[in-house]
């Protein structure tokens, strides 16, 4: 039995949480309505360089000593950023809740110190590297900078190497004090949980968080859809995004797009398995539907032998144009439904599953979607819906960016 | 602690059945090992099961290739296959309403593949591609060549095989091995989730009973290393691999393998990681963990650096492994236990890490470990007990690979 639970504390800090009566464990964290679409100016990669800092420990606790609770607990832990969220979480034993919360409160206040800064940023430059040595990385940033040019969402999360030598902790403390206000706060927890006694906990050690209110420009995007080509003759391979428009992560549209992301290219069965994986011109095709606020982009990637990448980008916007004159047809709704609701039922079994659904429903809807009603709502797209879609957003127009040893892709 | 039921059912042509009825779960996740591993390919075909396991797909039974598609697609089965050194898997989680339609395709395709020759070529290609990609993921190339030089072959191969053999390969090599791999002796099918015990041990008897034949003998080992080597090749990053040799799930001294890991790596309080990350910033990825193969227990190490700072990385990461058996505290006993014993409850809210985790459990053990039982004997584990269990069996023989712009210096 899954029960939802909310409540707001007064300086601005929602509480939302769903208990569970079978779980054997809880999930429990922050999210923070920032990322890297909110960085002004040289704040490049500031929001997931502060995110490595929430680490480094408090009035109360050093670094070590974060790291050191995490693990007495057992808990798996951990923290992401996106363009848009910023998310640290715990998933523990039932018995563990009140010291996690302990913990985690506390790091949402923590002490920036100069020597941790200047360490971490050697972390983070290594992270970077690591991420350039991984064609799919570097190439959605670069996709991601096409597409929205200079606007917010085309930062890279990371930064870049200009931006991140350049931050000063000073920055960062302003970013912190000008983000992680109380009400661009949202405290969630799934599980096993007595929310009453959640409500305390965090109330205890949240009240006295300052209330300052947090904007983020929702300016809307301006996709170039323009093709653009990296070449990096220490590739092997042919590395190709294609992003074009679609709808928001608050559009009654999202499950339709969910449903059209999955019949054109999911791993088996869609249009891109049968076009270029199933002959073998790509041993990976596959599209993915990315709601934002206010925005949203699907985004087809490939991976084929250079001598082919010609004859991979014509047949796979071959394919979106024939989806968006064809459309959907009945066996094809169907399975995508069936694969799409059986994939969200599997995920929210285990409590971080549900966490992750419960903060990012509350983030971009101010609102609790039960398991049942996000199924109902997989259930009740029609093909016209998808159809509609697919015509409107003219899915075949992209932003086309290719990564590898050729020097051009058209 | 655990309120979930194991059963097991074997066939009399070897074939069995394990299952763990969980309960408050509408799922079910299915996991099946098939004695066709990549030590099993023909020694001039490296690569067969991988091609293999791609062309059982293209039909089956009495559905070809969309008829299929379109069936494990309707059933809503997330879907996940691989060839791993010592067996092919076979794995799905769906809805527990759809379970037994799923075991029925995956019966046609595990006993009844077309095989279609048309197709045969598309195949060969994708595992090709596959092995291409590898060269632009580092760190998967790194622990492939680490694998190779660590264990003796055919224990050490990667499981995608080698480009030149991959190019000539025949249809008909890769069909004989099929028949002489996908058989019913030692092949092992976990199930985990919601199902009826009474119900799916007939649906499975009545599917894989008329099955008979079976595999070839293990293949005899040959030579590995060397112990250390450097692939050279311009990356951001130097990539560090190390592997040493360690117990397997059938030791006694099992638990205090995997305990003594949790000290190195379990966590971010880990040694690894506050050594080498926290203190010195040296890289943003190191870590450890225990790698089992039937009889063979092994810890894989790796670590990503600049090129730079990649000769500090791998001193620090080896003299934190030499020092390992020199002592370690309570506490950091304490925190490897209750890491490993959260896992296994966490584990145990999920059907598809319970159906891979009893598959495994049969296959080294020949029975399925309780989680009270796992839990039980994490507990019994003193300080002194890792202590001994590292004297015997310390961090040593380090079999070291690197990958990068520049060789780095290995200490003898």
């Amino acid at each position: 039995m899954l029960k939802f639970h909310q409540a707001k504390l007064d300086n601005g800090l929602h509480i939302v949480a769903e208990s569970s009566d079978t779980a054997r464990s809880v999930a429990f964290g922050f999210f923070i309505r920032t990322g890297g679409r909110d960085e002004l100016g040289p704040e490049i990669g500031l929001s997931h360089f502060l995110e490595h800092m929430m680490f480094k420990g408090t009035d109360r606790r050093s670094a070590h000593d974060v790291n050191r609770e995490f693990d007495e607990m057992g808990a798996k832990y951990n923290a992401f950023t996106s363009n848009e969220n910023t998310v640290y979480y715990g998933n523990v034993l039932p018995e563990f809740l009140p010291r996690l919360a302990d913990l985690l409160a506390d790091m949402m206040r923590p002490s920036l110190r100069q020597e941790d800064f200047d360490m971490e940023k050697k972390v983070i430059l290594e992270e970077m590297a690591m991420y350039e040595d991984l064609p799919q990385h570097d190439l959605a940033d670069k996709a991601l900078k096409t597409h929205f040019g200079e606007h917010g969402l085309g930062n890279p999360v990371i930064g870049t190497k200009q931006s991140i030598t350049g931050l000063t902790s000073a920055q960062m403390r302003d970013y912190f004090s000008r983000r992680y206000a109380a009400g661009n706060m949202l405290a969630v927890a799934a599980g096993a949980l007595d929310f009453g006694q959640f409500v305390d906990l965090i109330s205890e050690r949240c009240s006295q968080w300052d209330k300052v209110s947090a904007q983020r420009d929702l300016t809307p995007a301006k996709p170039s859809l323009g093709t653009q080509t990296f070449q990096k003759t220490t590739l092997t391979r042919q590395h190709l995004l294609l992003i074009s428009p679609a709808p928001s992560a608050q559009d009654q549209d999202r499950f339709a797009a969910a449903i059209l992301a999955n019949a054109v290219g999911d791993e088996t069965g869609s249009r891109y398995f049968w076009a270029l994986v199933e002959p073998a011109l790509a041993d990976v095709a596959c599209c993915a539907y990315q709601p934002l606020d206010g925005a949203g982009m699907f985004m087809s990637y490939f991976c084929c032998d250079p001598d082919q990448a010609e004859k991979v980008v014509k047949i796979a916007r071959a394919e979106l144009t024939r989806f968006t004159q064809d459309g959907i047809t009945p066996d094809e709704l169907a399975r995508s439904a069936n694969k799409t609701a059986s994939a969200l039922t599997l995920s929210s079994e285990v409590p971080m599953g549900r966490f992750v659904s419960l903060g990012m429903n509350w983030q971009y809807l101010q609102q609790y979607r039960s398991l049942a009603a996000d199924l109902d709502s997989i259930r009740a797209v029609t093909a016209e819906q998808v159809n509609r879609l697919a015509r409107e957003l003219t899915i075949d127009r992209t932003t086309t960016v290719a990564l590898g040893p050729l020097e051009k892709v058209v | 602690m655990d309120p979930s039921k194991i059963y097991t059912h074997q066939l009399d042509n070897g074939f069995v059945l394990v299952a763990e009825h969980m309960e408050a779960v509408s799922s079910a996740s299915f996991t099946f090992l098939l004695p066709a591993g990549a030590k099993h390919d023909p020694a001039d075909g490296l690569g067969s099961a991988a091609v293999l396991l791609d062309w059982v797909f293209r039909g089956a039974g009495n559905l070809d290739s969309r008829q299929l598609d379109s069936l494990l697609d309707g059933l809503g089965l997330h879907r996940e296959s691989s060839v791993a050194i010592e067996y092919t898997v076979l794995a799905g989680a769906l809805l527990g309403d759809n379970l037994h339609q799923a075991l029925d395709a995956y019966a046609g395709i595990i006993r009844r593949p077309h095989l279609p020759a048309e197709r045969f070529d598309p195949s060969r290609q994708l595992v090709l591609q596959q092995l291409a990609s590898q060269d632009d993921d580092p760190r998967s190339k790194l622990m492939v060549g680490l694998r190779k030089r660590h264990f003796p072959e055919p224990l050490g191969r990667n499981p995608l095989g080698v480009h030149d053999q991959l190019s000539v390969l025949q249809g008909s090599t890769v069909a004989d091995l099929h028949q002489k791999s996908y058989l019913p002796d030692r092949t092992i099918l976990a199930v985990a989730g919601s199902f009826d015990w009474p119900k799916l041990r007939e649906k499975v008897s009545s599917l894989f009973t008329d099955w008979s034949g079976q595999p070839a003998p293990e293949p005899e080992l040959g030579s590995a290393g060397p112990k250390t080597d450097h692939l050279s090749q311009q990356t951001a990053q130097t990539q560090i691999g190390i592997a040493y040799d360690s117990v397997p799930p059938t030791h006694p001294g099992y638990y205090r393998a995997c305990l003594a890991v949790a000290v190195l790596s379990g966590g971010m309080s880990g040694r690894l990681f506050t050594e080498v990350r926290e203190k010195r910033g040296l890289c943003y990825h190191v870590a450890a963990r225990h790698h089992v193969l039937k009889g063979r227990g092994t810890v894989l190490c790796y670590a990503g650096t600049a090129d730079d700072r990649a000769q500090q990385t791998l001193d620090v990461t080896l003299a934190e492994l030499k020092r390992l058996p020199e002592g370690i505290t309570q506490a950091e006993l304490d925190r490897a236990k209750i890491g490993l014993k959260a896992s296994l409850i966490m584990q145990g809210e999920s059907t598809t890490a319970r159906s891979a985790s009893a598959a495994a459990d049969y296959y080294h053990l020949a029975r399925v470990r309780s989680l009270d039982e796992i839990s039980d004997a994490i507990d019994a584990v003193r300080v002194s007990d890792l202590l001994d269990h590292l004297q015997q069996f310390p961090p040593t023989d380090f079999t070291i690979l690197t990958l990068g712009s520049k060789k780095l210096e290995v200490p003898c």
